[in-house]
């Protein structure tokens, strides 16, 4: 295999493994956060669910912005017209990512009801909105987007942003994506909560794990009978990184399982998320929290790959004009800065796990009510 | 191609500029305070004494009421490039997207993963454990700052990519010229620095406050002792530093250098170029290109500049009549690079190639052009056009020549204030000049207001270019209708004034308590725009 392919595989595989990353990690706190005014019925029980997460959320939330980072430097096409196509949406989901940080620093700051409790609906807000339409772009780009290109890379939006909103295929996928956070919430609050709050948080973990395998059923046969797309001639997996030529692409109904029957093994992947999302709400009925966690990351794995293997190499399908489809091959950055950005996630991925799990291990435990009350500076 | 509604870009353009000094209201105080904080638990890990653990705390505590909103700022920074600049991010994805991602990497995760320790950890780390997560935490944010500069020096000054005639881009060539580009270094260091004038100013304001009402004496006076020194050698490196980006400024980009001196003529217009006065006061006015009203001191432009004598500093008239041909060249580029998008030929490659550095006084000129098509503009109305677009080289000079000048006064007075503020404390004299604890108070908003008149010098000045002499920034918006900018503008402004309304609140109120005073107090704060909130209730609980 020519370098330039290895490296666009590797980026697409590091990609998934990015967006795994930021969902099981983000969604974590902001399950914690959706279920913050659930879990906790009186100040100090919600206290002490938010500084469970206290000392890690900011670091968690990296994830979503390396994300960022990673998908503009490593496909920078797919970041110029994934966040402008998807506007309103992207920017309903910074306005809710946004208010989270605040409210976890100014919440407990002043002791008054009305002012906890509106940062208490922030939580939910800021929980529930982003991991909603995380999961409807991923419906969104399985269904295909409505965009085309000028001749000097400039996009063009050809549809609106309510097709986006109100499109039922991504709001199941906006569900499917809350519920498996719930679940990533709830065994959080479990492994490092106490009663009553264990016992709330156990519920939700379980169901948010069978919604979700329920959805994960659903969403399996309707991504079967909709339109995807295919290549109509054989295209250079080598070619230079550009959507205006190079590929011609046809609309197919069916055709997102193409890749599954050619490589049968492929269907490990849904097989996987499956045992994650069953495996898990098993795994909290048991109360073993940490591993029903684990299941929930291997959910969000499963998941993940599924979507993009049922897609590859397409990365986001244009409905309007399908040869300029944006493919693995046609929007990754240059060969010379896809190799350095390998060196840097090399370098930086184990030193980064390492720390964080040093982080957790140092704030292990269960997080007691009058710990939280004494604290100078918990939340 | 049809161009972007001017209006869009003119909102995309209002919109970027506030988000991004918004953020930058934050990040001086996290880039100076994280250092002052571990140098204060250093004197505590080294001498043992209570005190110092009680400074570390205290400022801490204020720190992260700034560090919060720095943070939920910056999400949006990291993310509108994508939103609002798609043809920018296309154009220069490939080089610039690179410092963001190992920025994450190597800073974010650092600074976000040991600041939940450096606040939840003291009782859980040994003493040098919890320092060293202190230092990580100071490391973390001022790299942050270092990759972003890096970013912030390409669009300055294109170094280590060139353009890519086939994927329409400009792609990565060298990561030592990125990273080591002068421009991207000299920012980094005056900008990390200005951070740290900024946090010695926000301890030694407040530590004025309590000498002043004769609270807290030994923490306000360790920390007042601590924040001038370490405020002199900041405010010393920046107007250094300041000084070196100048020049560098005259050397890769003239036409900003020209608007910071409000230079319409070449220098040697004062018969010699050595004779050219450096102005300190001037109404540059941008109609008529010229100045009213100057106050300048002679001789002092050229070696200030250039640090040399007799070199010319070109003047913004000349500057333009000499882009006219570079934008006849560039629309030979551009046209040869359409057709060589359709026909892949060799001939109009060759074509492009001979133009190529001149492509983007091209994008330049297609607002002129007649449909926006460059391919429609003939020998006849080629003139015409040329002459419009070059006077577009020209970025607002009243702008930036006068935030460059509020920039640099105040350095100049921040560094009489700390020379005066380090003398008396260490002489032991404070309390007997209550003018001085006073206007200390006073000055802790100012070097915030320098930074943002900083980056006003900077961004304004590099315009029309988004990436400069390379592409323009109308040409780098995204194509939104005009009602999605709305949308957008309206949310911020509602979210963000919530959020400086609580954040002043808190800040208000927790600089006022102090340390200790947490139980009892129950005055409300003076802050801005508390009442909105909520009444603070009797008992506070939360520094306890
Ligand atoms: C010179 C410094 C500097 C500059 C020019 C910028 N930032 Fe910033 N940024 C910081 C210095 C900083 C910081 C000091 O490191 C912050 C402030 C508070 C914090 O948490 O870190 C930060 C926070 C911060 C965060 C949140 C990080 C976290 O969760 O810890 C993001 C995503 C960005 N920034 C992104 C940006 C982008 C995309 C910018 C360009 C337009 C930008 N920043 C300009
Ligand atoms: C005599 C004093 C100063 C001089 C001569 C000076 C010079 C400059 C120049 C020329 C620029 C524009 C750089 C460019 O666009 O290429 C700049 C930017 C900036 N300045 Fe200053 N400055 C001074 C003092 C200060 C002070 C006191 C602060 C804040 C405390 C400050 C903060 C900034 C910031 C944040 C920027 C924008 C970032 C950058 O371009 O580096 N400066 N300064
Ligand atoms: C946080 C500190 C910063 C502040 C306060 C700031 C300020 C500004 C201002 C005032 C503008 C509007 C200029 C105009 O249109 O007249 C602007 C535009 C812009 N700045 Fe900065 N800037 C900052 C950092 C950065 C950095 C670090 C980058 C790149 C990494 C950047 C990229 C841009 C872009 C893309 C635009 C819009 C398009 C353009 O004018 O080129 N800014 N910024």
């Amino acid at each position: 295999m020519e370098i330039y392919v290895f490296l666009k595989v590797i980026w697409a595989v590091l990609l998934g493994v990015l967006l795994t990353g930021l969902a099981t990690m983000v969604g974590m706190d902001m399950g914690v956060g959706a279920l913050l005014r659930f879990v906790g019925r009186n100040d100090a029980e919600r206290r002490v669910a938010l500084n469970i997460i206290g000392p890690h959320w900011d670091g968690n939330q990296v994830w979503f912005i390396l994300g960022g980072g990673a998908i503009f430097a490593a496909f920078p096409t797919l970041y110029a017209t994934s966040f402008s196509v998807f506007y309103v949406v992207m920017i309903l989901l910074l306005f809710s990512m946004i208010l989270r940080p605040v409210a976890f620093e100014y919440r407990s700051k002043v002791d008054a009801s009305r002012w906890r409790a509106s940062w208490d609906w922030a939580f939910l807000v800021s929980g529930a909105l982003p991991m909603i339409v995380y999961g409807a772009a991923f419906g969104n780009i399985l269904e295909g987007v409505g965009f085309h290109y000028s001749w000097t890379g400039q996009y063009f939006q050809d549809e609106s942003f309510l097709s986006y909103l109100l499109n039922p295929f991504a709001i199941l996928c906006g569900v499917m994506s809350l519920a498996l956070a719930l679940h990533q919430g709830g065994t959080m609050l479990m492994m490092r909560g106490e009663e009553p709050i264990y016992g709330r948080a156990r519920k939700f973990a379980i169901g948010g794990a069978l919604v979700a395998a329920a959805l994960f059923a659903v969403g399996g046969v309707w991504v079967a009978n909709m339109n995807g797309f295919a290549f109509t001639a054989p295209v250079n997996p080598a070619m230079p990184a550009t959507p205006l030529t190079g590929q011609t692409v046809a609309v197919q109904p069916g055709a997102w399982l193409h890749n599954y029957a050619t490589y049968p093994l492929m269907w490990l992947a849904p097989i996987l998320g499956f045992v994650g999302m069953l495996g898990g709400a098993a795994m909290v009925a048991l109360r073993k929290p940490a591993v029903a966690w684990w299941c929930g990351a291997l959910a969000w794995a499963g998941t993940i790959s599924t979507v993009g293997l049922s897609m590859f190499p397409f990365l986001m399908p244009s409905t309007t004009s399908p040869n300029q489809s944006l493919t693995v091959w046609n929007a990754t950055g240059s060969e010379y800065n896809l190799g350095w950005m390998l060196f840097f996630a090399l370098v930086f991925t184990p030193i980064i796990i390492t720390y964080t799990s040093w982080c957790f291990y140092v704030m292990r435990g269960k997080v007691k009510v009058e710990a939280v009350v004494k604290d100078t500076h918990s939340y | 191609m049809p161009l972007i509604d001017p209006s869009v870009v003119d909102l995309s353009r209002l919109q970027f500029a506030l988000t991004a000094l918004y953020h930058f209201l934050f990040v001086p105080l996290t880039l100076g305070m994280t250092f002052i904080l571990a140098a204060m638990e250093t004197v505590y890990v080294i001498t043992g004494k209570p005190i110092y653990k009680e400074m570390t705390q205290f400022w801490g505590k204020l720190f992260g009421i700034n560090f919060a909103i720095g943070v939920a700022t910056g999400l949006t920074m990291e993310f509108e490039f994508g939103t609002n600049w798609s043809m920018y991010s296309h154009f220069v994805g490939d080089v610039f997207g690179t410092p963001l991602a190992i920025e994450g990497l190597m800073a974010f995760f650092m600074e976000s993963t040991f600041i939940g320790l450096m606040f939840f950890g003291w009782d859980r780390l040994s003493k040098p454990g919890h320092l060293a997560v202190t230092y990580l935490t100071a490391l973390g944010s001022n790299l942050s700052a270092l990759w972003i500069l890096i970013a912030n020096g390409f669009m300055q000054n294109p170094k280590g990519a060139s353009f890519d005639p086939v994927t329409m881009r400009m792609q990565f060539t060298s990561f030592l010229h990125l990273v080591f580009s002068d421009d991207a270094q000299a920012k980094f260091v005056h900008t990390s620095i200005a951070g740290f004038v900024t946090g010695s100013l926000f301890v030694m304001g407040i530590s004025a406050f309590y000498i002043l009402k004769k609270r807290h004496k030994e923490l306000a006076a360790r920390s007042f002792r601590m924040a001038a020194i370490f405020g002199i050698i900041s405010t010393l490196a920046v107007v250094t530093l300041g000084d070196a980006l100048g020049r560098l400024d005259y050397l890769v980009q003239p036409t900003k250098i020209a608007a910071i001196e409000g230079l319409w003529q070449n220098s040697n217009a004062h018969s010699s170029a050595m004779a050219a006065p450096w102005l300190l006061f001037a109404l540059p006015n941008d109609a008529t290109q010229s100045n009213s009203a100057e106050i300048g001191i002679p001789y002092v432009l050229t070696p200030l500049v250039t640090h040399s004598e007799n070199k010319v500093i070109p003047g913004l008239i000349q500057q333009e009549q000499q882009a006219a041909p570079r934008i006849e060249n560039g629309i030979k580029a551009l046209d040869a690079l359409q057709q060589y998008g359709q026909d892949h030929d060799a001939a109009s490659l060759a074509t492009f190639k001979q133009y190529e550095q001149d492509m983007g006084y091209g994008f330049l000129a297609q607002r002129y052009a007649p449909d926006q098509n460059l391919a429609l503009v003939t020998p006849q109305n080629q003139q015409e056009i040329v002459q419009k677009a070059s006077r577009d080289i020209v970025p607002n000079v009243f702008v930036t020549f006068w935030s460059f000048r509020i920039m640099m006064f105040l350095g100049f007075y921040f560094v009489a204030l700390f020379a005066f503020a380090a003398y008396f404390s260490l002489t032991n004299r404070l309390e007997k000049h209550p003018f001085l604890l006073k206007l200390s108070v006073w000055s802790i908003p100012l070097p915030i207001l320098a930074c943002e008149f900083g980056w006003i010098t900077a961004e304004a000045g590099r315009q029309p270019w988004s990436v400069y002499g390379w592409l323009p920034t109308f040409q780098a918006a995204s194509s939104h209708p005009v009602g999605y900018m709305v949308f957008s503008l309206i949310g911020f402004a509602l979210l963000y004034s919530t959020f400086i309304a609580a954040e002043l609140y808190l800040m208000f109120k927790f600089a006022r308590l102090g340390p200790h005073e947490h139980d009892s107090h129950t005055a409300p704060a003076q802050g801005g725009a508390a009442p909105m909130f909520a009444k603070p209730g009797l008992a506070d609980k939360s520094w306890q």
